[in-house]
């Protein structure tokens, strides 16, 4: 299996697939490298020939920041708002949408499971 | 949406005037402001603003990374002090 940018060994998908296993490569970045590195993006990525691979991982290297470097950089970026104390970063400390979105009701993904409180209207219903 | 580039960010002219007549002078006193819409440039560092939230005016001294944010977003317009009856309290 072919190793790019260090840890990652995609599968034999096609290059084009195996390459958005890297964090920080999507769709459109994995066209765009294969495109630079004039390398068909419907080959699968074990037959990449050793050449083809580091002419993917220099591009990648000069001009993408991936992985755990991306991780930092973003942690980063939140640590940031919060420190300065704004808006954006009071709803990133209190874990609810930063983006103004509703929160009457869903906004599941950043309040997690829901905490039913006992004795408000509806819940015996709910759990009967 | 963003602002167009075209134009440039939006600065409150009247308070950017103070900003320039205090960096004269050299003093630092509090600005009370209204104009939560201004954006924070690079001049407003070392500066503190009052910054109305609706209600009343909130202390927000300005540090190099809060350039390119807005006033108003430090200065909050709600309040939420949790729900009746949470026993557990956070």
């Amino acid at each position: 299996m072919p190793r790019i940018a260090g840890i990652d060994v995609p599968n034999d998908k096609p290059v084009w697939i195996a390459l958005t296993y890297v964090h920080g490569i999507g769709p459109y970045l994995s066209r765009q490298i294969l495109k630079e590195a004039q390398i068909s993006d419907t080959i699968r990525a074990k037959d990449l020939t050793d050449d083809e691979l580091s002419r993917i991982s220099g591009i990648i290297d000069r001009n993408y920041v991936i992985e755990g470097q991306l991780r930092r950089q973003v942690s980063q970026d939140i640590a940031r708002l919060r420190d300065i104390g704004c808006y954006r970063g009071l709803r990133h400390r209190r874990g609810l949408p930063v983006r103004g979105q509703s929160t009457r009701s869903n906004a599941r993904t950043r309040k997690g499971p829901r905490k039913t409180v006992a004795g408000k209207k509806g819940v015996k219903e709910m759990r009967s | 949406m963003g602002r167009s580039l075209k134009k440039g960010p939006y600065i409150d002219d009247k308070l950017f005037r103070k900003i320039m007549k205090q960096q004269q002078d050299g003093s630092r006193d509090p600005i009370k402001t209204w104009a939560r819409r201004c954006t924070i440039v690079p001049e407003f560092v070392g500066h503190t603003f009052m910054v109305h939230n609706g209600k009343m005016f909130n202390k927000v001294y300005i540090t190099e990374d809060m350039v390119g944010h807005k006033l108003g977003e430090f200065s909050p317009t709600r309040t939420f002090r949790g729900h009746s009856g949470g026993r557990k309290g956070k």
